[in-house]
């Protein structure tokens, strides 16, 4: 391949990596859509976020089927933070979203006027976006699923 | 289980303590609580610390290091906020097993500048997942309880804030009080905004303190008071499987369970407390608690604030919550917190809380929640 003398760091293939365990993004990604995964419990059908090794409601081990969580969910509640740890930009709207498959998923809400919270907020769409928010110290690319009020 | 008792209680004001560790607050609680109770460190069989930012670092052995090392057991709890009590129920269930006569229950804290946002672990901060993932901050989750209960039943952020309103006006008459400052609604509505709804004045303020309590058994308590106060429930519950947890958390389900069983363990129902001391760390964790613990029915908090049923009986009030102000005023010191309330009740079963003694106090209630999650609940008697 090369001719040209590389760095180990070049070498090293730079990773795509989902800032919460929950977020599957397949090799294809971004052409292929990353999405929330969850798992259901066979024997009492709980549903958690991402992986599982035993149910937390009925204590069944290693039971699970996957589910992929939709890209569309609403609102259930939310707040306002306006103070948060030092470097972290304030407000923001927190929320929990709600989705169909019997899940939910604690995110911020983009969209929204955070100055003026209002009961309205409350069962407001969202839909998803998976994108590249930070890099990481080994230079890694961290995405998130970012949830945008859908007009 | 035996019948037990509290006979000795103490309390070192909650606050910034920049001239003394850590074990110095816990020690002076301890030693008071000791002269209290008319012993010495040589009768307690029995201590169980609770401290939560040193929880791996052996703080009830240097307590006893400092105030008398007899080579007893000593028991390390950590439990959220529910520290504290979890301690001094630890140190009731070793006098009720049977195996000790008397046990004494240190609750401590010194949380410096860091507060409840506390020390950010290590790792990469590019995988901190707050203020993209939502929050996972103190004042946020305990705001989207209160949302919640908004979204249910029509609360208002006025409801919400005449709580800290109350907790504030009461904590004018207790000298214990961190801030003794009264805030009207206007001066609480129109603060600073921490996490909506709750503003500055809605969430509680941190530090440095400590508590004591020492526990006897029946036999012991009546050769050292004429006033035992009494032990009529201890529960510890923690949160169950619930739909959004821990995604949201929930502290109410594990409340209502650790309630439920508290007045059957006491024979008691809500209607027979002469007062509660609960856990309100933010004003909206407050008003959900008044159902939790069946002060009122469900969904009847905002009505219940409003026609000022948890106020001191002297302001007006039926059922009153937090006549030391609360944590609200008083302080959280996360480890001091659940002795400390359960003092404030032994305080009043004993006619000693001063100006703001509750007229004839006889039962009392101590709630306190620990996010992730701890709930304990000690009913008192005298
Ligand atoms: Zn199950």
């Amino acid at each position: 391949m090369a001719q040209e003398t590389a760095t180990q760091e070049q070498v090293q293939e730079k990773k795509v990596k989902p800032l919460v365990p929950f977020l599957r993004i397949p090799d294809g990604w971004p052409d292929e859509p990353a999405y929330v995964f969850a798992s259901r419990c066979k024997a009492c059908g709980a549903l958690f976020l991402g992986e599982r090794y035993a149910c937390g409601r009925c204590g069944s081990v290693e039971q699970f089927d996957e589910v992929r969580v939709s890209d569309e969910g609403e609102i259930y509640v939310f707040t306002v933070i306006h103070q948060s740890f030092p470097g972290i930009e304030t407000p923001y709207v927190a929320a929990i979203i709600d989705f169909p498959e019997g899940v939910s998923v604690r995110a911020n809400v983009y969209g929204l006027d955070p100055n003026h919270p209002d009961r309205s907020w409350f069962g407001k769409k969202v839909r998803m976006r998976v994108e590249k928010i930070r890099v990481d110290r080994e230079g890694n690319d961290v995405v998130a699923p970012k949830y945008y009020v859908v007009e | 289980m035996r019948d037990v008792a509290v006979v000795g209680v103490s309390m070192v004001k909650f606050g910034r303590y920049n001239d003394k560790d850590v074990v110095r607050l816990a020690s002076e609680a301890a030693v008071e609580a000791m002269r209290d109770a008319g012993i010495d460190i040589k009768d307690v069989q029995v201590l169980v610390s609770g401290n939560l930012y040193q929880a791996n670092g052996m703080v009830g052995q240097r307590i006893v290091k400092e105030i008398g090392a007899t080579g007893m057991p000593v028991i390390n709890v950590a439990n959220a906020c529910a520290t504290g009590s979890t301690a001094f129920r630890e140190a009731y269930l070793a006098v009720a097993s049977g195996a000790y006569d008397i046990a004494l229950a240190v609750g401590s804290e010194q949380m410096g500048k860091m507060g409840l946002l506390g020390g950010g672990g290590g790792g990469d901060p590019a995988y901190n997942p707050e203020g993209i993932m939502g929050t996972n901050l103190m004042p946020g989750v305990f705001a989207m309880t209160g949302v919640e209960h908004m979204r249910k039943y029509g609360t208002t952020i006025e409801q919400f804030a005449k709580v800290a309103v109350k907790n504030h006006k009461h904590s004018t008459l207790n000298p214990y009080a961190q801030y003794q400052i009264e805030t009207p609604l206007e001066m609480v509505l129109n603060a600073r905004m921490i996490a909506w709804p709750n503003t500055l004045y809605m969430c509680c303020p941190t530090g440095d303190g400590a508590a004591a309590a020492v526990i006897m058994s029946a036999e012991k308590a009546r050769q050292y008071t004429s006033k035992p106060i009494w032990v009529a429930a201890s529960v510890l519950t923690s949160d169950p499987w619930t739909e959004r947890n821990p995604t949201m958390w929930d502290v109410n389900t594990l409340t209502k369970m650790a309630a439920k069983q508290a007045y059957e363990q006491a024979g008691i129902g809500p209607e027979d407390l002469s007062m509660v001391e609960l856990h309100d760390c933010f004003a909206t964790a407050e008003l959900v608690h008044y159902e939790n613990l069946m002060l009122c029915g469900e969904g009847e908090a905002g009505e219940f604030i409003d026609k000022g049923m948890p106020y001191h009986p002297n302001m007006g009030g039926k059922i009153p919550v937090n006549v030391s102000g609360g944590l609200l005023s008083k302080g959280h010191p996360l480890g001091a917190t659940g002795v400390a309330n359960i003092v404030e009740i032994v305080w009043h079963l004993r006619e000693q809380a001063g100006d703001r003694q509750v007229p004839g106090a006889k039962v009392g209630l101590a709630h306190v929640i620990g996010l992730g999650s701890a709930c304990t609940i000690h009913i008192l008697k005298r």
